[in-house]
């Protein structure tokens, strides 16, 4: 069997969760448990291992020969355009699909210890499985139609999963929320292809490749900013992101898996799989650029100053996938992809280990309500801090080669002012993650109802106006007569079970303030089989730099993704004095922004009402809490000006003028019929008389025309 | 005096006539048919009238294609007609069946 012939079975890869989700769907509340756990993860996993052959496949082609199209059947024919349902194996999309089978395993094998207890444990595997599976057929797909197919597919599976805990209202209004700014970016994916269809006349990648360079500039750019706005939806950039902070109602997991490690980096694949379109534009890719430094930068701060575990993750992510679409967007593409990648680990991490967290301090979710959990939390902290450092920059680790190669790229592209904003941004990243490792595992315990109320914070109020008391002593008694209680030893299975669902959801807005919740004993560390997938992503954390190190014949990904974007680069005169220089920056502008936090925060909280970083930002502290105030003014917007439009459309233009169009000749027919139904005597003669006198009418015209001869 | 064809249509013309005339006036739905029965064979005897000038045998076959119509028509509209007498005793001229009307 020769590599292509087995290249030709990729087709398994999304088979496998497929068949997954299929009976899980059907026979979940059979099979119970664990054990539908354990089903999804062996089959992801069994797809993982089968992309790993796959990639060992490409591996022993030749450079140049790496991309394997393996059409199934024709899905649809219409006149000239013909789309077949096939699989497209190259660098990129095996790329991809590693990395969503192998971290997706690891989060699948997380998620048993998770959602171990819930009511709907196997609906929930089910819908985890499905998205792996639409995930694959979204970078596996040979055409732009089936990658829409994913691409819809992941949004459902991002649907429903946000609103797997729909007893929680905010978490249903917020699954809402995330489909329809989704449908926005989907409707410029839809024209996208039409516009598509009718410049290349197929929607096959392979048509793109080989034409796409031919076309109008001005078209090229149309198709490149409409399938960049689908980017802006699914990949939550600014102006579509508001989505995906409110995507963190569902549970940890999901927030790991498909809002940090890998839908949302469906964009960043979108762009580098259409990169013929954008480099054809040019101006797209400076959009691009923009759009994605203006991210980084904007969801930067308002990650600065949360309260929420999961919010600041949640706005890290925004930023970071702001930089791979700086990546992207100054041509670095394979620098995207990487960053991608190591993105995928150290997120992955740190959201499992917020997620390790929030389930052993009972659903809280409060940062300023945690603080010394590394000793009752022992493997999570480490993983932690390791993932800490790779994502604020700190070498050797991958965040830092990673980072720095998209810096690179943009100064070396000459893009001085996105060059700026992303290392800003960079400092950013480095404050807010150092913020949340030392309130969440280091510093003073904050935990127990009585420490923050010994701290003089507000035990049942909403607002949180506690006054002004300071008893850090008191804090300190507390966490040292409860040290001795449980030094974190990995709990057995039943402690661990979430049976019942809380209709309140715990995630925490900016500006509120409630008790800490009730915590009997002290917080624990996860099961094994959570701890294991932390480690292990935190292990690729420390390790993935060394897929890409920038030095010569050590570009590992990059080399084995030249084939997709090789003719793409244009070699640009680096010298090894000014990357050690840019290094050295980017070195500086990590400890610089780990220092700032450290200083503020080397001693946890005093007052969980008084946030150092906070109070030093003063106003700027509460525009960056309320994310620029961008999402009331949307709310504002669409529930003000827009919803009168609407109302006005749907109450006076649709019922007045295009239902009273209809209606109208509806009327008008009955009027008519109404007149003319008296004609309809039921007398014989009557009819015959009108017969008669028709008859008569017709022999005079007759005799008119032709006259008696 | 020689027959042509023009006494042959005079008379088809004022049998129809007859016909017609009687359908329109007349209530009783027997004689209405009867009527009909004049129109159609005074349209019988045109056919043959042109069939015997123009020397073409298809009028005359035509005919009989009316006469088995016809006939038909009359096997039909009788039953109707006695299935009405029957449903009601009185009232059966052709202004008392009105039922179908708008």
């Amino acid at each position: 069997m020769n590599a292509r012939d087995l290249l030709d079975t990729i087709w398994i890869v999304p088979a496998l969760p497929l068949l997954g989700a299929v009976v899980l769907g059907l026979f979940g509340r059979r099979i119970g448990d664990p054990r539908a756990g354990w089903i999804a993860t062996g089959l992801l996993g069994a797809a993982f291992c089968w992309s790993v052959v796959m990639f060992a496949a490409l591996l022993s082609l030749p450079d140049e020969a790496r991309r394997n199209t393996v059409e199934l059947y024709t899905w649809l024919r219409a006149g000239a355009l013909e789309v077949n349902l096939g699989f497209l194996a190259d660098p990129l999309s095996i790329t991809w699909i590693l990395l969503v089978t192998g971290v997706g395993s690891l989060i699948h094998l997380y998620a048993i210890g998770y959602m171990h207890g819930d009511e709907r444990f196997s609906r929930f595997f089910a819908y985890f499985n499905l998205f792996a599976a639409s995930m694959l057929v979204l970078v596996l797909a040979s055409s732009f139609l089936l990658t829409f197919l994913g691409w819809e597919g992941v949004g459902l599976c991002s649907y429903l999963l946000i609103g797997f805990w729909f007893q929680r209202r905010r978490a249903s209004s917020a699954s809402v929320k995330a489909f329809v700014t989704n449908r926005v970016g989907d409707f410029g994916f839809m024209l996208a292809m039409f516009f598509i269809v009718g410049a290349l006349g197929s929607l096959d990648y392979a048509a793109m490749d080989a034409k796409a360079g031919g076309i109008a500039q001005s078209t090229a750019t149309v198709i490149a900013l409409l399938l960049f706005l689908a980017c802006i939806g699914k990949s939550a950039q600014i102006g579509l992101h508001l989505w995906l902070p409110d995507a963190m109602e569902g549970p940890t997991p999901v927030s790991a898996l498909i809002h940090a490690a890998t839908m949302v980096t469906a964009g960043v694949y979108l762009v580098c799989r259409t990169a013929p379109f954008f480099e054809r534009s040019g101006d797209a890719m400076t959009v691009v650029a923009i759009f994605g430094a203006l991210t980084a930068l904007l969801a930067g701060t308002v990650a600065l100053v949360q309260p929420d575990i999961k919010r600041v993750l949640a706005y890290s992510t925004v930023s970071q996938l702001g930089y791979m679409f700086l990546a992207a967007g100054v041509g670095a593409y394979s620098a995207a992809v990487f960053f991608v990648l190591a993105h995928a680990f150290y997120k992955g991490t740190l959201f499992l280990g917020a997620g390790t967290v929030i389930h052993g301090t009972h659903d809280e979710q409060d940062i300023r309500h945690m603080g010394g959990l590394r000793k009752y939390l022992p493997f999570t902290g480490i993983a932690f801090v390791i993932a800490w450092l790779a994502i604020s920059g700190v070498p050797p680790l991958a965040g830092f080669w990673a980072k720095d190669g998209i810096l690179a790229s943009a100064f070396f592209d000459d893009a001085y002012v996105v060059y700026a904003i992303g290392l800003f941004a960079a400092a950013l990243t480095a404050i807010y993650v150092t913020r949340e490792t030392l309130l969440v595992f280091f510093g003073n315990e904050r935990f127990h109802p009585a420490v923050a109320t010994a701290a003089g914070s507000d035990v049942s109020g909403e607002t949180g106006a506690g006054e002004d008391g300071s008893a850090p002593a008191a804090a300190e008694e507390v966490s040292a007569a409860t040290t001795s209680a449980a030094e974190g030893a990995i709990v057995s299975e039943p402690a661990l079970a979430h049976a019942h669902v809380e209709t309140a959801s715990p995630t925490v807005d900016y500006g509120t303030h409630t008790a800490p919740t009730h915590l009997e004993g002290n917080p624990h560390e996860g099961t094994s089989v959570m701890v294991f997938p932390v480690l292990v992503l935190a292990t690729f954390a420390i390790f993935a730099g060394l897929l890409n190190l920038p030095f010569k014949r050590l570009e590992f990904l990059t080399e084995f993704l030249d084939p997709v974007f090789g003719r793409f680069y244009s070699p640009y005169p680096t010298s090894f004095v000014a990357g050690l220089t840019l290094d050295l920056v980017a070195i500086a502008v990590a400890f610089t922004g780990v220092g700032i936090a450290f200083w503020l925060y080397r001693k946890g909280l005093a007052d969980p009402e008084l946030d150092p970083l906070n109070q030093r930002l003063g106003a700027l502290a509460r525009l960056f809490g309320n994310a620029w105030y961008y999402d009331k003014a949307i709310t504002y917007l669409v529930g003000g000006p827009i919803r009168r439009a609407a109302d006005w459309l749907a109450g006076v233009f649709d019922l007045k003028i295009l239902d009273g169009a209809v209606n109208g000749v509806a009327h008008l027919f009955g009027f008519a019929s109404r007149g003319l139904r008296r004609v309809q005597t039921g007398l014989v003669r009557q009819y015959a008389l009108g017969i008669v006198l028709g008859a008569v009418l017709l022999l005079l015209y007759a005799v008119a025309r032709v006259g008696i001869s | 005096m020689k027959l042509t064809d023009t006494y042959f249509l005079t008379f088809a013309a004022l049998l129809f006539t007859i016909g017609a005339v009687g359908l329109l006036v007349r209530r009783n739905v027997l004689v209405m048919f009867m009527c009909v029965e004049l129109m159609l064979n005074a349209v019988n005897v045109t056919f043959v009238a042109f069939s015997k000038t123009l020397n073409d045998i298809s009028g005359q076959a035509i005919v009989f294609f009316v006469l088995v119509v016809a006939a038909a028509e009359v096997a039909v509209g009788l039953a109707i007609i006695v299935a009405i007498f029957r449903r009601r005793r009185s009232g059966v001229t052709a202004d008392d069946i009105d039922l179908l009307k708008g």
